[in-house]
């Protein structure tokens, strides 16, 4: 796979919180319909990134960016774009799952499209079945739509959140350690689910879990102390990485 | 003698194994007492209830076997021909704290908004800390304020041009006197607020910045942000922000007294005088001199009790219902 059509790419991108630098110069570029893993130890910088690439790691007081996000081409960053615009089309889903606990779990996912001012119902009730369908949480919650999103399990809430990030229909889905709150049968229904996801969005995903990394991605960038050590094909980070940081992470020697 | 007690004793201690033989209960003497003492304390507050409620039933029961339930709904009180009524007293004290809730509960709950979502840190300690403060000063201090700067402006200047806008509303006739339920409500309205956005502050806090983050994710804008994850959430704690409030209302005496003009009148407009429960108790018990003038009273005292035990109850019954609804649903 070459950089010959990135849907989304991330130029010299630098982050700050205060006057705390916390990733300096990170650029990686992501293909239509790839799954991008970024991984590193605690602390590395790939949260503080991966929310630079919706806008989100602005709206905490005092964080400043710098750099250039593309998507189709369009720098998110440019002086006139509205972040609300930006994270309409890129979507994010969070470590813990956060249903809105007032909302039932269909007015959960058809949040963003009241948001984007949409309010046929016939349209809101399609895209509800049709995103927890591709959530695959349809055939668990059909009975229960008009329970609150909290009533479910964590498992079902985190497929929740995403069914309700992909309700909107964005073409990249940004996923901050999705798993990381989840039992083990939990997590495998997310990264099977990862693979059905990738033939409509680009996802791009946060984890601490090497071999979360290894299964369900294409491409593997790594982080450390704030800085993109190497960002390469995840068979090549995994058997034949090019840097001695890269190897001895994933080796476990630290980490 | 000395051998079979060993013997029962080994008996006992292979059974239980490495465990103590369990002690009778008078052992724990201290924790029994403090059982006891807690027991008490707690029927105590119960039986200090219904001594209240009994005490004010028998004191005012002359009342109720002269004019009966009808005592309520009557709008007479002439001590001069022992001819009583307490439904103005009870309109006073609705109406005046209903004016109160629509005026505070809008500002509260901005103020608290303004103060968890918008204000930089600083300023928010800062603000927070002065509208906590409006809860410290004394309530005769309120009606002092009341007197010589609310009601001359609401005469001279508020009053005048609601008249002339909103004239048409019986709500907005009559001569501006200054002095009136307006005024009770307006002061009553300053009184309550610390209260409920104090509470309310604290449920917006305690809604988790994932919930925004969520929101602001699925690209909501500032407000649609606040009305999705703060106050959606926070329904039923804004609910029971605003019957703490009520209850305040409904009790405050002091302030209510000074500015609204005691007279035991049921007026459509709200520039009229009227007179509430607690206002009407505060003039005149000093004078009451007749058994009757005085059961009457304690009659008002026992009307105004009742209407608070069913506000505060009824609310109670809601945030329960609301709050099981959600817990359930969690389980």
């Amino acid at each position: 796979m070459t950089n010959l059509n990135p849907i989304l790419e991330a130029r010299q991108i630098n982050a700050w919180f205060g006057g705390t630098q916390a990733i300096r110069d990170i650029s990686i570029s992501a293909q239509p319909n790839t799954v991008t893993a970024l991984i590193g130890p605690s602390g590395c910088g790939k949260s503080t990134f991966i929310r630079c690439l919706n806008r989100m790691h602005e709206e905490v007081p005092g964080a400043s960016v710098k750099g250039q996000v593309l998507l189709s081409g369009s720098n998110i960053y440019d002086g006139g774009v509205d972040p609300v615009s930006v994270r309409r089309k890129i979507g994010m889903v969070f470590q813990k799952p956060n249903p809105f606990p007032a909302l039932s779990v269909a007015e959960n996912v058809a949040v963003g499209l009241r948001l984007a001012g949409i309010s046929k119902r016939s349209v809101l009730n399609e895209t509800v079945e049709k995103s927890l369908r591709q959530a695959a949480l349809w055939e668990e919650v059909k009975d229960k739509l008009r329970s609150p999103g909290t009533s479910l399990s964590g498992g079902q809430q985190q497929r929740l959140c995403i069914a309700r990030a992909l309700a909107v229909s964005p073409p990249v889905l940004l996923m901050d350690e999705p798993t990381s709150a989840l039992d083990p049968i939990s997590t495998a229904r997310i990264e099977e689910l990862l693979n059905e996801l990738k033939k409509q969005v680009t996802v791009v995903i946060v984890t601490h879990n090497m071999q979360q990394a290894a299964r369900i991605s294409d491409r593997t960038a790594f982080f450390l102390l704030g800085e993109m050590v190497e960002f390469d094909e995840t068979a090549t980070i995994f058997t034949n990485p090019k840097d001695r940081r890269t190897e001895h992470y994933i080796t476990g020697r630290f980490g | 003698m000395e051998l079979p007690q060993t013997l029962s004793m080994s008996a006992v201690s292979s059974t239980l194994g490495i465990f103590e033989r369990k002690k009778k209960r008078d052992v724990h003497l201290g924790d029994r007492i403090f059982f006891w003492v807690l027991r008490l304390l707690a029927i105590g507050v119960m039986l200090l209830l219904l001594g209240i409620t009994l005490n004010l039933l028998r004191v005012s029961f002359p009342i109720f076997s002269k004019f009966g339930l009808s005592y309520f709904v009557t709008n007479t009180w002439n001590p001069v021909t022992e001819k009583f009524g307490a439904g103005a007293f009870i309109y006073g004290t609705v109406v005046s704290s209903l004016i109160a809730l629509v005026i505070s509960v809008p500002i509260s709950i901005g103020v608290s908004v303004f103060l968890t979502e918008l204000a930089p840190r600083r300023l928010a300690e800062a603000v927070g800390f002065l509208v906590e403060m409006l809860a410290a000063i004394p309530s005769v201090v309120y009606g002092l304020w009341g007197i010589f700067v609310l009601a001359p402006w609401l005469r001279t200047t508020l009053q005048p041009a609601l008249a002339s806008t909103f004239g048409f509303l019986p709500l907005f006739q009559g001569p501006p006197y200054g002095i009136g339920m307006l005024t009770a409500g307006i002061i009553l309205a300053i009184m309550i607020s610390p209260t409920i956005s104090a509470i309310c502050r604290e449920v917006f806090k305690a809604i988790s910045l994932q919930q925004r983050e969520a929101a602001l994710a699925l690209g909501a804008t500032r407000w649609e942000t606040i009305s999705l994850a703060v106050l959606k959430s926070s329904a039923s704690g804004i609910f029971g922000a605003v019957i703490l409030g009520l209850g305040r209302a409904l009790g405050e005496t002091m302030a209510v007294t000074m500015v609204i003009g005691n007279r035991a009148d049921i007026s459509a407009s709200l520039f009229a005088p009227g007179q509430t429960m607690a206002s009407v108790i505060a003039n005149e018990y000093a004078e009451a001199t007749s058994d009757m003038h005085l059961a009457a009273l304690s009659a008002v005292g026992l009307a105004l009790f009742l209407v608070s035990f069913l506000i505060n109850s009824s609310a109670r019954f809601l945030v329960w219902r609301a709050t099981r609804k959600s817990k359930g649903a969690r389980a």
